[in-house]
């Protein structure tokens, strides 16, 4: 495994969201309507669990369908050529890394939108910011083997969505308990045990991914 | 002799399995409050997950040992596993349900331990799902293994830590594991409890087997068709 490897791995798929921006918009587009849309069915007035239940249905949704087309995006052809250049091992910490990346990027996108339009109930921004980092690192690590697996079979978003959901459910619930602790005020120390679990999760998840990554991967 | 020889194990395992639904039912119990006769579940439900989990693991195992060799025989162990998981994992609900509408008063509540049980459920049906959207065996195989290594060990990580850091679980044993706390199982109680968990070890272990042998056979039929279509 050769870090200048996942790096240029990394930024070719960087190159390529960049070159079709549709993939990328949309996925900005449907965080934005789904806000819109909690907006017109809330008319503004919610409790703060409520605030936070949609907060992350929406995170959840968006990132599933940002990391869902991390296989399919690219041809055959191409992942053969992949696999000529580098290690399955290298191909599956690139793309972990890149959707980290990318979903970090859109929760805090999908924040902002949330608070323009639903209020900012946030008495303190750290547990809670904390919290929702580790949490969509967790989606993305956990998702992208699932989307590698889907990918290999048809009608592959509700697939995606069949063996993604029961695996970032735990994640999921953990998640809204730490951030309603979070919006309730409560300082880090308190929050810290569930964030090491969450961050147990996420090793676990990456080096699940990466020891059987390399079965999909080979044809 | 020779089937005698090689199925005593069956044999012990119906014993042991009506002597459990007969003292089960019929031996004193300590007479609680709110749980009183339904605490005769306890043989039942508790066997049906230490079973589901038993075979379960073994399910991995043989899904480990496919990555390993690639013989399209472990990938029918596993799958016929899995499927006895699925049986006790229902049946498991079932009884739980009954007994928690007798004892809280309602067939669900929302606790960490129920809800893993539900993801459980959830995880292996999308297993058997991922199965039925891959139609070439090898394809099918490997993927369904990966899939089942991956998804067996965030499951278990969820069922066995979740539950305790939870601060509220209104379900039995939330400092250790939820059915291992004898400390609190009544000493008469244990001349039921413990033969009726090796029997239903041993029931989950003889359905695998049924279960597999089963889709071998059927494997076999298909062959043997195809042959005799070849032939005309």
């Amino acid at each position: 495994m050769q870090r200048d490897r996942i790096l240029h791995l990394i930024r070719k798929d960087f190159r390529l969201e960049w070159r079709s921006k549709f993939a990328i918009g949309g996925v900005v587009l449907y965080l934005v309507s789904t806000v819109f849309i909690t907006y017109l069915a809330f008319d503004g007035r919610i409790a703060l669990q409520t605030w936070n239940a949609l907060f992350w249905l929406i995170i959840l949704f968006a990132s599933m369908h940002a990391i869902m087309k991390s296989f399919i995006q690219e041809s055959e052809n191409r992942q053969l050529y992949y696999y000529m250049l580098a290690s399955g091992k290298e191909v599956i910490v690139s793309k972990i890394l890149y959707n980290s990346l990318l979903m970090v990027v859109l929760s805090l996108t999908g924040l902002l939108l949330f608070i323009a339009f639903m209020g900012n109930p946030l008495q303190t921004l750290t547990v809670f910011l904390i919290n929702m980092l580790l949490g969509v690192v967790g989606f993305a690590v956990v998702l992208t083997l699932i989307s590698a697996i889907a990918s290999k079979a048809k009608n592959n978003f509700t697939l995606m969505a069949v063996l993604g959901f029961p695996l970032v459910l735990p994640l999921l619930l953990l998640l809204i308990r730490v951030s309603n602790a979070g919006l309730a005020g409560a300082p880090l120390a308190e929050a810290a045990t569930d964030m090491l679990i969450i961050l147990l999760l996420i090793f676990i998840a990456f080096t699940l991914s990466m020891v059987l990554f390399p079965y999909i991967w080979r044809e | 002799m020779h089937a005698i020889k090689n199925n005593w194990w069956k044999i012990a395992g119906i014993a042991l399995v009506v002597y459990v639904i007969a003292g089960g039912l019929l031996f004193e119990v300590p007479d609680l409050p709110v749980l009183r006769e339904s605490i005769r579940n306890i043989y039942f439900h508790v066997g049906m997950w230490f079973g589901m989990i038993f075979i379960l693991f073994m399910s991995v195992v043989f899904s480990l040992r496919y990555l390993a060799r690639s013989r399209p025989e472990d990938d029918l162990r596993a799958l016929a596993a899995v499927k006895v998981g699925l049986l006790f994992g229902l049946l498991g609900l079932l009884t739980g349900m009954l007994w928690a509408r007798f004892t809280w008063g309602d067939y669900w509540v929302n606790d960490p331990k129920l809800n893993g049980a539900a993801v459980g459920m959830l995880i292996y049906l999308a297993y058997i799902v991922l199965r039925s959207s891959l139609e070439d065996p090898e394809k099918r195989a490997r993927l369904a293994a990966v899939y089942s290594v991956f998804a067996f060990v965030l499951f278990f990580v969820f069922i066995m830590i979740l539950p305790r850091t939870a601060s509220v679980s209104i379900h039995p044993g939330v400092d250790g594991n939820p059915a291992l706390a004898t400390g609190d199982l009544a000493p008469e109680m244990r001349w039921v409890f413990y033969p009726a968990m090796l029997g239903w070890f041993i029931m989950s272990w003889w359905l695998y087997r049924l279960f597999y042998r089963m889709s071998r056979i059927e494997i076999k039929i298909r062959e043997i068709r195809e042959n005799q279509n070849n032939q005309i």
